[in-house]
């Protein structure tokens, strides 16, 4: 089911703007792959373009290779509606749909795309995704309650419920966590580490001990300068990125010397 | 207890300082004003001759000029400032506030004792002095504001679609922004001219038919409905979108399903307004739809009477003196029944509106 994500020589623009430059990396199957680096060095940027959310933005473009399955994204006949289904993504921001329940919001890839399903086929999607989010057991009396009624932590989990209840190859996380306290981070930790048996994850974060928790692999990304744009800077398995980086300016990142 | 107070007195140093603040007494603006305004009554009596209004006015200075001066004397500048800005804000509001009030009672008062069950049921065929009603006018101002809405709610909301979701910031959507703009500021006796030589060119000259004034009022609604819808679709947040997108769900059904649920209550809101602010025009419906004192259901056939238009040919035909009175007193019923309709309209929008704006919940 999982699927692993090639990438190569990917160069992303915001109209002339280069925002990030020359991207080599493989992102491996049923693991989990963070980056981390300062603010505005590209990596949101970058995850947004590995399931085309990037040209949403007007003036957005993308140069370069992202070959997942074979098949590369940036090619002209590829839909790109198509490859949103199969790659998933979570936001920085809980935003579950403000008109719709619980039940809804977690249909929502399915009913959106106009679906036909049995009633019986739906309760066991919205079971299944909502235990797989680890929200089941605080929401299961309340289906028919509005999305918008739960804590930030647990739109957080209804977001990720809902993002798998399409069941996707992969889900991209941006900063999932930042704007949740430590409990919920560390139930949506938790889960990161559940899904992995299932899918291909990758996550942006600002905290490196989230990182070294959470991911098997890490890339770091950071700005030549002010004004260049952002690049890959070092991409290793976690261990030894955090105990023997090759960059040294990777390592003054992490151990917070700068950034 | 004496001595804790003694010991925390000194904790924040050893100089006191005050925060109270002498303070005139609660019922001190009611006080001045009473006093002004019977000095001003006194005054009005001697040198003005008891004219009310001057009184008013007279008053009114007194009041403006006493009551910041003796909380100056008092309270100290800052009070004061805050005591003559209030008095002058209220003014202001009274203002504002005076002419509604005004044409209110007058409406109610003058229109109330025409309000019959004869007024609701029975045109006015055949009907010169006493009796007579709006039937007529009211069918006439439904079907042609219904029309009107019919015609310019999908035209308005798709446009503001198009403006909102793919022409971003795009040079047609730009044209088109600065046209429904212009749009706005045309008089209604232009939109009523344009449907008039339409439909003379259609139908030849002396065309009257209520589907002509429906024309004429969605030039006028069509900008009203955009712009608002605009504003709706504009407040949707862009991460709805994204997270519809992320689904893998297409354009057009993220815009169904996702970004028009979210402005409905809005968009309703709008459109409900639009159509009061339509439902009154009166110069673009003489022109097109013309008077009739009969019933007429058929929009397509001949003239129509119309709220707007029956309360101006009621208020201005001539005929013989003895019958004026009962034509004027039928127009103040029509207004108010008008005001009536709008009012109810307006009413309706916010119910709707609260009923489909989304729901948090908490």
């Amino acid at each position: 089911m999982a699927k692993s994500i090639d990438v190569s020589d990917l160069n992303i623009y915001y109209g002339d703007f280069l925002a990030v430059q020359g991207v080599n990396m493989t992102i491996k199957a049923r693991a989990v792959t963070a980056f981390i680096g300062p603010s505005g060095c590209g990596k949101s940027t970058f995850l947004r373009s590995l399931n085309r959310m990037h040209e949403v933005i007007p003036g957005a473009r993308v140069e370069g290779k992202v070959v997942v399955d074979g098949q590369s994204l940036y090619d002209p006949t590829i839909d790109p509606v198509a490859v949103r289904r199969q790659i998933g993504m979570v936001f920085q921001r809980p935003n579950p749909f403000p008109t719709m329940s619980i039940y809804e919001n977690v249909l929502a890839g399915n009913r959106l795309n106009s679906k036909k399903m049995k009633k019986s086929e739906a309760d066991s999607i919205v079971e299944k995704s909502l235990r797989g989010a680890n929200l089941w057991n605080e929401v299961k009396d309340r289906l028919s309650k509005p999305g918008m009624g739960l804590s930030g932590g647990q739109q957080q989990r209804l977001c990720i419920a809902r993002a798998i209840a399409v069941e996707p190859q992969v889900l991209l996380m941006d900063e999932p966590c930042s704007a949740l306290d430590p409990i919920s981070t560390s139930a949506i930790e938790d889960l990161i580490h559940e899904l992995k048996s299932d899918f291909t994850i990758v996550i942006v974060t600002h905290n490196m001990q989230q990182a070294a928790r959470v991911s098997d692999e890490t890339g770091f990304f950071n700005l030549k300068a002010t004004g260049e744009p952002g690049h890959l800077v070092e991409f290793n398995p976690t261990k030894k990125m955090f105990s023997n980086p090759d960059e040294p300016s990777t390592e003054a990142y992490i151990s917070g010397r700068f950034g | 207890m004496t001595n804790l107070a003694k010991e925390s007195s000194t904790l924040g140093g050893d100089k006191h300082i005050s925060m109270t603040n002498p303070q005139l007494p609660r019922f001190a603006p009611l006080l001045v004003a009473v006093i002004a305004w019977g000095l001003a009554a006194l005054i009005g009596i001697i040198a003005l001759g008891g004219s009310i209004p001057g009184i008013v006015v007279v008053g009114w200075i007194i009041f403006v000029l006493a009551l910041p001066a003796w909380s100056r004397a008092i309270e100290g500048p800052r009070r004061s400032t805050d005591r003559l800005v209030t008095a002058l804000i209220w003014t202001t509001f009274a203002v504002a506030m005076l002419p509604l009030f005004a044409v209110l009672t007058t409406v109610v008062r003058r229109g109330a004792p025409a309000l019959s069950a004869e007024f609701f049921t029975y045109s006015m065929d055949g009907v010169l002095g006493e009796g007579g009603g709006i039937y007529h006018a009211i069918m006439g101002t439904l079907i042609v504001t219904g029309i009107a809405a019919l015609i310019s709610v999908p035209i308005g909301v798709l446009a503001a679609i198009y403006l909102v979701e793919y022409g971003k910031k795009n040079r047609l959507s730009q044209v088109l922004t600065f046209l429904v703009d212009v749009m706005t500021g045309i008089p209604s006796i232009v939109a009523g001219l344009f449907a008039l030589a339409v439909f003379t060119l259609l139908f030849g000259p002396g065309t009257r038919m209520g589907v002509a004034g429906s024309v004429a009022l969605s030039v006028l609604m069509i900008p009203i409905v955009v712009r608002s819808t605009e504003e709706m679709l504009k407040l949707v947040p862009d991460e709805l979108r994204e997270a519809s997108y992320a689904l893998g769900v297409s354009k057009w059904r993220t815009i169904v399903k996702v970004v028009l649920p979210t402005a409905l209550g809005g968009i309703v809101t709008g459109v409900t307004l639009s159509i009061a602010r339509v439902a009154g025009e009166t110069a673009p419906l003489l022109l097109t739809c013309g008077v009739l004192r009969v019933t007429n259901f058929n929009p397509f056939d001949g003239a129509m009477q119309t709220l707007p238009v029956f309360i101006f040919s009621q208020a201005t035909s001539g005929g013989l003196a003895r019958y004026v009175p009962f034509q004027v007193e039928r127009a103040w019923g029509a207004a108010l029944v008008l005001i009536i309709i709008v009012m109810a309209l307006n009413l309706l929008a916010r119910v709707i509106g609260s009923i489909f704006s989304p729901k948090t919940g908490r």
